[in-house]
């Protein structure tokens, strides 16, 4: 069984996040990280290959796209667990939107070859669209079975169970297919030491979009389906009164408060 | 005037509020037409309910034969309206599924998405809030039919009476996309309160509460608000997950948002940072929430939160 995880270099949430000139995200400039989401995908791609009859039959290819730095984020799964790695890199990306970023990723699964199960975390957590499994699965022509919190899988049948607002669902469908998993679906392991350094020995293969077929003028800002007219920081919230509970204080002014603002 | 397609959301043929707020934004760039993809037998009530905030046409797509296969089909039949009529944009609730159901029309019609929405304009331009809510964007589709889908409470819903002529529509939905199928379904069980994502008061409990959320329930009760809950609360197994607000859980904008034992890390702030009013009760006065709280008080929950309780009571009457 061949295993593709996605995974997505991003700028550390808890730094200075912000915009480069041309409206798009900085990702050179600031710290960046494996997203923590994609974290828990990584995850579940491994243990679905302990669990197997035969571990050794699974592969497990860790998949990025993205600047000289996003190969950290390979390099994060690699250490984890993943058998290989693959990064597209290429100028020309730099600026793309969803639309063409699942392009790229769905042009480098096709050039992988025969591939099982899709695995992706359930948003990125820096642009937050969660829609790159949808789109990845839209592209490949397979089914999507997405926000996974329990995943289990037996042969090419796939089971899953999804916590919607209404109710908790199992989902079945038949691989090949797009798997994203939630935060929910067990804490990510840490790399030990032997898994740091067994990751130098892995395979890590960096393709171009010449390597995938993909034209240059298919992805980028210049040709992005949306466009940022502006980005504006929000001011930050002023701090208002904080007050100290000293027998019973805090909640008369607390209630004191709710009714001033009329929510009594 | 061209028509905007607003795909409804409803449970079981019940329409939810997002509903009248997309259909309150169409109304800014077009006629809505509004997409009902459910129970045939629902589909007259739904029509009176979206009539209500302007549909000028209501789609009627019966769910018979994709009810259980998720968003693949819904996608299909939004593909296949777009084609029909023309649209000058789609607006979608933007829920998980919906967010899915945009990402693949997008891909299908070849436009442009984007998601998240807290306003739209003509133009259509759109208004995102983004890094957990740290910048605003305005933004806007600059290939083909426009996909937006608007989160919830971006708009008050302003009634208008709208033609709402019916049309039935008879999808032609392909095997692939009946791939995936939800095989059991576990309903759960209803609080009676709020549904977080459209209450006005949102109350909420975090790692402080020490598991027992019993105060925090009677609090919110008090104010008839909804309740959730930080994901430290969730990871504990003290609350279901669908009760989690930050980034991967719901994200809330209420007229005002009651934290209590709360830190605030960034993840939680994302999910209630555009709240209007915010307010924390926390036993650390160095808790990063206090930063952005228009009230706080530094006390313990289970002491604060049941005398104000009985208060907001006495005084209600």
């Amino acid at each position: 069984m061949n295993i593709v995880v996605c995974v997505k270099y991003v700028p550390d949430a808890t730094g200075d996040r912000h915009f480069e000139d041309d409206k798009t995200v900085d990702r050179v400039g600031v710290d960046g990280l494996l997203s923590e989401l994609d974290e828990y995908a990584v995850e579940q791609a491994i243990q679905i290959k302990e669990k197997a009859e035969n571990p050794d039959d699974v592969e497990v290819t860790a998949l990025t796209v993205g600047p000289e730095s996003a190969v950290d984020a390979v390099r994060k799964a690699l250490q984890m667990g993943a058998d290989k790695g693959v990064h597209v890199q290429d100028d020309a990306i730099a600026g793309s939107d969803a639309i063409a970023t699942s392009l790229v990723i769905a042009k480098a699964i096709e050039k992988l070859g025969s591939t099982d199960l899709v695995v992706c975390g359930m948003s990125s957590t820096d642009g937050s669209m969660s829609v790159v499994p949808a789109m990845l699965a839209e592209r490949l022509e397979l089914p999507q079975v997405t926000l996974a919190s329990v995943i289990e899988t037996q042969g090419d049948q796939v089971r899953i169970k999804r916590d919607s607002d209404s109710a908790t669902d199992v989902i079945g469908a038949t691989m090949p297919l797009v798997l994203s998993v939630t935060d929910q679906s067990g804490e990510a392991r840490y790399p030990s030491f032997k898994g740091i350094m067994a990751a130098k020995k892995k395979p890590l293969d960096t393709l171009s979009l010449s390597d995938l077929g993909v034209e240059s003028d298919q992805v980028g800002l210049s040709v992005a389906w949306t466009e940022v007219q502006e980005t504006t920081e929000r001011p930050p919230r002023t701090q208002g009164e904080i007050v100290t509970d000293e027998d019973g204080s805090g909640a008369k002014a607390l209630t004191d408060f709710l009714a001033s603002k009329k929510f009594i | 005037m061209s028509e905007i397609l607003v795909l409804i959301d409803h449970a079981e043929g019940a329409v939810k509020k997002p509903t009248y707020e997309l259909l309150t934004l169409a109304r800014r760039l077009g006629e809505p037409s509004a997409v009902f993809i459910g129970p045939a037998d629902k589909a007259s009530e739904a029509t009176e309910k979206v009539k209500k905030y302007g549909a000028e046409k209501v789609y009627v797509v019966d769910d018979s034969e994709i009810k259980g296969y998720l968003v693949a089909p819904k996608a299909e039949v939004l593909q296949q309206l777009v084609e029909k009529a023309s649209p000058d944009a789609v607006l979608i609730p933007s829920s998980f599924e919906g967010k899915e159901i945009a990402g693949r029309l997008a891909i299908k019609i070849e436009s442009g998405l984007i998601t998240d929405a807290v306003d739209v304009e003509e133009g259509p331009v759109t208004t995102q809030s983004v890094f957990a809510g740290n910048y605003t964007v305005k933004a806007k589709v600059t290939k083909g039919t426009p996909v937006i889908t608007v989160k919830p409470n971006s708009a008050t819903p302003e009634e208008a009476e709208g033609a709402a002529a019916v049309e039935e529509f008879a999808a032609d939905i392909s095997d692939a996309a009946k791939g995936a199928k939800v095989v059991a379904s576990q309903p759960r069980k209803s609080t009676g309160r709020p549904e977080l994502t459209d209450a006005a008061i949102v109350v909420s409990g975090g790692r402080g509460t020490g598991g027992e959320f019993g105060a925090i329930e009677e609090f919110a009760d008090a104010l008839g608000a909804a309740v959730g809950a930080s994901r430290a609360a969730v990871d504990s197994g003290w609350i279901p997950h669908s009760f989690q607000i930050g980034q991967t859980g719901k994200t809330v904008s209420p007229q005002l948002y009651i934290a209590n034992g709360i830190s605030g890390a960034i993840q939680h702030r994302a999910g209630m940072q555009t709240s209007k009013t915010i307010v924390a009760v926390n036993k650390d006065e160095e808790a990063p929430i206090f930063e952005l709280v228009d009230f706080g008080v530094v006390g313990d929950l289970h002491k604060v939160l049941p005398a104000a309780t009985e208060q907001i009571n006495e005084r209600k009457g």
